[in-house]
């Protein structure tokens, strides 16, 4: 399969203009999406090959916004909806979870609705602009979530998303929207949603890494590896359904674990795969699971506070020696 | 119905309108039997206002309503068998008896659901239109919400985007005098209907006792919003006649205001349009049809605690 070393916004730009090739009722709306093709730009070109139909902008109305893709996905359409920043998403939460994630339950049909929103993680925007609700989102039935840590996955899983049959919030994160990877051009390359990817193999420690933090961990893992620590790095790269099996399975032969997000710690991903692991792996656990993650404190804007806020790669290189021991 | 027509037959209205109102009343009595689990809110009174807006539509249109939607659904066509065993909590319901009163949908027949959420449906109705509208498809959506509703944000923010893009929407604010307990001039500032006029789109008030007036004004807007010409707001001037849920006293009410409402009751006045014996045989009709209902779902099984979804 062809590859190419598209950046992350790439990966995403590719998934919406072939999936907007391949099926006509993909649509995509939200504010600036159409004309400067987003404010980064991630959403470029689609509107002047789509035409204004299926790529509109909207006013700045994020409860609508959600709500026209429950309402088009009701009545045929295969949405996609852009909230700018997770943030946002507080001012969509009820047709997010009130609404789309119910919609199942209640009519028994399908509701192929895809809200794509961004996390700001690894900017400068401050305390509305960058926080991690993965958890809050991953805690609702009938919500798939996703969030992709590279631009391969950002495209896979996106289209993949936009094929799916039910209601997906893809997360993507500012931090990495210019970062490389190899990613497959191939308008059949899917990531399949629900899988975690083992980005590193090792035998004494597991990390399971989300978000910008599994560069940082695969860095950590490199340098433990010079120390004598043999370190796996998973990515769950969907959060919800997480895949559980995979997490179980190498943290039952390491015996260890070590969780790095962005998110604070309290009632996070983090929480549940270290939940997972005591209840799955108890009695294989050779240390304590341990949590690497954000400081519970609210996101600063200057960049020095935003790093000292969470996990870096010494951080968690000292981490994996520690638990290893 | 053809274009042309702006209200169905008198025995057809007054055979909708009783079925709405002897619904109601024949669940109330099974509530107060204590065989429906959750929350009953019902429209007593209102019935013109799903009646006369539904007969504008096509099974192919679609509504959102409320969570007291009893009276669209119905109007809509929701089976009457499923919308009453779901209510009695029946596997052989809509959503095989999980949900209740608040969550009925039917997609087949353009219902995209009732809603525990004040103002929830605007946002989705708003959607549908636009995914109407993107498939070249000239069905409309509507939206019922209570004036309760148009306190919300989703109400603003429906207007505005409905307005922008032209969509095939016609709003239906359904003014029963009462949000939750509260009376509407503690909560609405301004007339509802006159905001359309800020967003550029009509907006219209009709007498919600006269089937026929809110038949015409939704033949009206449905009309346009078919022909590409944009959204309507339709205030709807109703009465709940019931408490805001069955048990609710509704000390708040004012009984004259009641007994007005009752007086110009668009049931008996529907029946008064008919000759005595059409009119007693529809009332045989439903009946029937509502005493079969209640006798199927009681003989059906009860919700089943391993088909939580």
């Amino acid at each position: 399969m062809t590859t190419r070393p598209l950046k992350f916004w790439q990966g995403v730009n590719q998934a919406l203009h072939q999936e907007m090739e391949r099926d006509e009722k993909v649509v995509l709306v939200g504010e600036d999406v159409g004309g400067p093709g987003g404010p980064y730009g991630v959403t470029r070109n689609l509107r002047a090959t789509f035409g204004p139909n299926r790529v509109r902008d909207t006013p700045i109305s994020e409860a609508t916004i959600a709500g026209l893709g429950v309402g088009a996905a009701a009545v045929g359409l295969r949405p996609v909806v852009e909230l700018m920043f997770f943030d946002f998403c507080m001012l969509a939460m009820d047709q997010i979870v009130n609404q789309a994630a119910k919609y199942r339950y209640f009519t028994g049909r399908s509701l192929p609705l895809t809200i794509r929103t961004m996390s700001g993680s690894g900017g400068s925007y401050g305390a509305q602009h960058c926080q991690s609700f993965e958890a809050w989102f991953a805690a609702v039935p009938g919500l798939t979530v996703v969030m992709p840590s590279n631009a391969r996955d950002a495209k896979g899983l996106l289209k993949s998303a936009i094929r799916s049959d039910d209601p997906t919030l893809v997360i993507e994160t500012f931090g990495l929207l210019t970062a490389r990877r190899d990613t497959p051009v191939d308008e059949d390359f899917l990531v399949p949603l629900g899988v975690a990817e083992t980005r590193r193999t090792g035998d004494d420690v597991t990390v399971v890494a989300t978000g910008r933090m599994v560069d940082r961990a695969l860095e950590a893992a490199e340098r433990a590896a010079a120390d004598g620590v043999s370190v796996e790095v998973i990515d769950p790269r969907t959060i919800a359904p997480l895949d559980r099996a995979t997490i179980v399975g190498s943290v039952s032969r390491t015996g260890r674990l070590v969780v790095v997000q962005e998110a604070p710690a309290p009632f996070s991903v983090a929480a549940e795969v270290c939940a997972l692991a005591v209840e799955e792996c108890f009695g294989r656990l050779r240390a304590a699971p341990v949590r690497l993650c954000a400081e519970f404190a609210n996101v600063p804007t200057p960049q020095d506070l935003v790093e000292a806020r969470v996990p870096g790669v010494d951080t968690i290189h000292a981490a994996l020696l520690k638990v290893a021991e | 119905m053809p274009d042309d027509v702006t209200s169905p037959p008198p025995a057809d209205l007054y055979r909708r309108l009783l079925l709405c109102r002897r619904f109601e009343e024949v669940v109330a009595e099974q509530y107060r039997e204590g065989r429906v689990p959750g929350p009953l809110h019902l429209a007593l009174g209102q019935e013109a206002t799903a009646v006369g807006v539904c007969a504008a539509l096509r099974r192919t249109d679609v509504i959102t309503s409320t969570h007291r939607g009893h009276h669209h659904c119905l109007a809509k066509g929701a089976d009457v068998d499923r919308m009453m065993a779901e209510l009695l909590g029946r596997r052989t319901g809509y959503s095989a008896g999980r949900n209740g009163s608040m969550h009925i949908a039917d997609p087949d027949v353009g219902l995209l659901g009732t809603n525990g959420i004040v103002g929830g449906g605007l946002p989705i109705a708003t959607g549908a239109a636009f995914g109407l509208q993107v498939q070249g498809r000239d069905d409309v959506a509507v939206c019922f919400f209570g004036e309760g509703a148009t306190a919300t944000g989703n109400f603003g923010e429906a207007l505005n985007l409905a307005a922008l893009w032209a969509l095939p929407v016609v709003f239906v604010c359904e003014n029963n005098r009462f949000a939750e307990l509260t009376p509407s001039s503690t909560h609405v500032a301004g007339e509802v209907w006159q905001r359309a006029e800020a967003y550029g789109f009509p907006g219209v008030r009709v007498d919600g006792g006269d089937v026929h007036a809110v038949a015409a004004a939704s033949h009206e807007a449905v009309a346009r919003a078919r022909a590409g010409d944009g959204p309507t707001l339709l205030e709807v001037m109703t009465y709940r006649l019931s408490g805001h849920y069955v048990g609710d006293p509704a000390e708040y009410r004012d009984e004259a205001e009641a007994q007005a409402w009752r007086d110009r009751d668009a049931v008996v006045r529907a029946r008064a349009d008919l000759a005595e014996t059409d009119a007693a045989a529809i009332d045989d009709e439903i009946e029937t049809l509502l005493a079969g209902a209640v006798e199927r779902a009681l003989a059906a099984p009860a919700a089943d605690p391993e088909e939580l979804g």
